[in-house]
């Protein structure tokens, strides 16, 4: 077991699958400048440098997947993807089915967003919902180094192409990893066990969520806490699991609410666990607005460990007919 | 239709899109799928994919009869595939607008103008590091895909990092509904890809045996050093964007020059053709293609899941 951060579990898990599979190259603006280790080991055709140009990045990228490569493209910044919305959507997404299944597209396309860096609205902006509105994409956003690591050795595996998006807030969060981690799309984690209310976070919310399920604690109320993982697919099996046994859910996340993944989350437990429900499921999330750089302006942003205590409190009332 | 002279060949091919599109446009009403015919543009199809190997791949695009055809694929297989039929190339699945028939070599079809250019330099890529059988990417495109910006990201990649790569420009003059003088500065899509190095040559898209002399040269360039090629083709689109079309917006004077130099009738003429043998080839091409339409309306739907 060794101790590392994502982008180090991240890169040594990417290390573990070129040199199992030749098949896997890395594309993207400095791969090859920032990795001098896969440069060194697996050489430039492999290990690109590429241009400026992100439609073209993604798009030579899923050619090569349904041509028989796995590429592994680092587009650096969620906000870039906006670049390489037809490559990804119409064609990754779309010509698998269209195609009468002909073709496949194992590739995997990184970036990173959240609050953190103080990095401004065209770097950090957490589109995870948008890309799960998509046919045919898998949408994949880690809490951990370990999970991180086992959720690109599992998409890999995969016919068809994922997003894997690193928190820029957890991008220094050291974790355990044991450097064989596979992990498949579509399994959430129960972080925290608890019996009162369900907290479901992904990204830096589920270590919010955590912290904010200790102070309940101390307050003698026990919260179970979920880590998505998958946003695509999505577990929803665990959440109702969850929500069946507190009959109350709270989802928090940093990305802005309108049709997001907290609110697909209070619809299926509104289909699906009304009968267990003591209270209306509820969201917290970021605003409707683009991230601010200055540091108060971007943590005022993202729903903080007492904001959730405090909504949980609010959950745990008695309702008032 | 067995043919041994490859210039009359040629023509039989040039005949077999015809045919195969003309019956599309005559069964063309309001309960029928509508289809963008590539009609006046067939020496583009049979002269550049006639100089492309087994190995090699295609990309074509919303216009694609034309190249599928000349790639061997079977007419009744792709009517059955534009009237969404079961046993079309991709199931019934696509339609008429993003037929992709991987076992011809025919891949990643993609209807967003623009969205092959996207797609091939992976294709090619994939080539050049084994993951497929050695061999080129030919990639069909438009004047009006040639508008878009990831045409030149996708000829700045292939250039950069010498992709076997052949970008088979049809400036047919009509981006949809606009004339390609009111959106390109100049008359040439290969005079802005010169700054990036590449080799191109413009040929008279309508002149069959200039286009396939001119494919088989760049083909073989590019086998030789691994580099792209870009051949812009002159021609003409001569029915509308769409079936049916009025084409009230079109020039009449213009669209008579360039019926005048149909590659068909040109070809016909170069072979020496009577009036009458080229009816008589026309007569027979057209047989075979209405026995497949009549086929493929008979084949099953695909099932719903």
């Amino acid at each position: 077991m060794q101790t590392m951060t994502s982008q180090q579990a991240l890169i040594a898990a990417l290390h573990r699958a070129m040199a199992a599979d030749e098949r896997v190259i890395f594309l993207g603006e400095g791969v090859a400048t920032k990795n001098p280790g896969l440069l060194a080991a697996f050489g430039a055709e492999r290990v690109r440098n590429t241009p400026l140009a992100e439609a073209s990045i993604v798009g030579c990228a899923v050619g090569a997947a349904a041509m028989g490569l796995r590429p592994v493209v680092d587009l650096l910044f969620s906000p870039f993807l906006m670049l390489a919305m037809d490559a990804l959507v119409n064609s990754a997404g779309k010509l698998g089915a269209l195609s009468g299944g002909q073709f496949d597209f194992p590739l995997v396309v990184l970036a990173q967003t959240g609050a953190g860096w103080s990095i401004g609205g065209q770097h950090n902006h957490n589109l995870e919902a948008l890309f799960a509105h998509v046919p045919g994409l898998q949408v994949l956003m880690p809490s951990t180094p370990a999970d991180t690591a086992g959720l690109l050795t599992g998409a890999l595996g995969q016919p068809r192409p994922s997003l894997l998006f690193s928190d820029i807030g957890l991008a220094h969060a050291p974790g355990d990893v044991a450097g064989d981690e596979l992990l498949l799309p579509g399994r959430a984690a129960v972080r925290r066990r608890g019996d009162a209310l369900t907290l479901v976070g992904y990204g830096k919310t589920v270590s919010h969520c955590l912290t904010a399920a200790q102070t309940l604690q101390a307050e003698g109320v026990e919260a179970e806490v979920i880590d998505l993982r998958s946003l695509k697919p999505l577990d929803t099996a665990i959440v109702l699991a969850s929500v069946r046994s507190t009959g109350r859910l709270l989802c928090v996340t940093e990305a802005s609410g309108l049709c997001g993944l907290a609110a697909e989350l209070c619809a299926v437990v509104g289909e699906q666990a009304w009968a267990h429900l003591k209270a209306p499921p509820q969201r917290l999330t970021g605003p409707d607005a683009p991230a601010l750089a200055s540091w108060p302006l971007e943590q005022a942003a993202v729903p903080q460990p007492e904001q959730i205590a405090s909504r949980a409190r609010a959950l745990l009332q008695p309702l008032l007919v | 239709m067995t043919s041994i002279d490859p210039t009359l060949a040629r023509l039989d091919a040039m005949l077999l899109i015809r045919a195969y599109e003309q019956q599309l446009i005559a069964a063309a009403s309001p309960s029928t799928p509508g289809t963008c015919t590539s009609v006046g543009q067939e020496a583009c199809a049979v002269g550049v994919v006639g100089a492309l190997g087994p190995q090699d791949k295609l990309l074509t695009n919303h216009r694609s009869a034309g190249h599928l055809l000349a790639r061997g694929a079977d007419p009744e297989r792709l009517f059955a595939e534009v009237l969404g039929r079961a046993t079309g190339y991709c199931g019934g699945h696509s339609g008429s607008l993003h037929i992709s028939a991987k076992s011809l070599g025919v891949v990643l079809t993609s209807t967003i103008v623009g969205g092959g250019l996207s797609l091939a330099p992976g294709v090619a890529l994939a080539q050049k590091l084994g993951a497929q059988p050695k061999g080129i990417t030919a990639v069909f495109f438009g004047d009006g895909a040639a508008c878009q910006g990831i045409f030149h990201e996708a000829v700045n990649l292939a250039a950069t990092w010498g992709l076997p790569l052949l970008f088979v420009c049809e400036n047919n003059q009509w981006q949809a509904y606009v004339h390609r003088r009111e959106t390109m500065p100049g008359e040439f899509v290969s005079d802005w890809v010169q700054g990036h190095g590449l080799a191109v040559e413009v040929v008279d898209g309508n002149d069959v045996e200039a286009v396939h002399a001119a494919a088989t040269q760049a083909v073989a360039a590019i086998r030789d050093d691994g580099r792209p090629r870009l051949l812009e083709l002159m021609t003409y689109r001569q029915r509308g964007h769409f079936e049916p079309d009025d084409q009230a917006y079109v020039c009449a004077a213009e669209h008579a020059h360039w019926l005048a130099r149909d590659p068909i009738r040109r070809q016909a003429e170069r072979l020496g053709l009577s009036a009458d043998g080229l009816a008589l080839r026309e007569a027979e091409v057209r047989g075979l293609i209405e026995h497949a339409y009549a086929a493929a309306l008979t084949a099953p739907w695909p099932q719903v899941a």
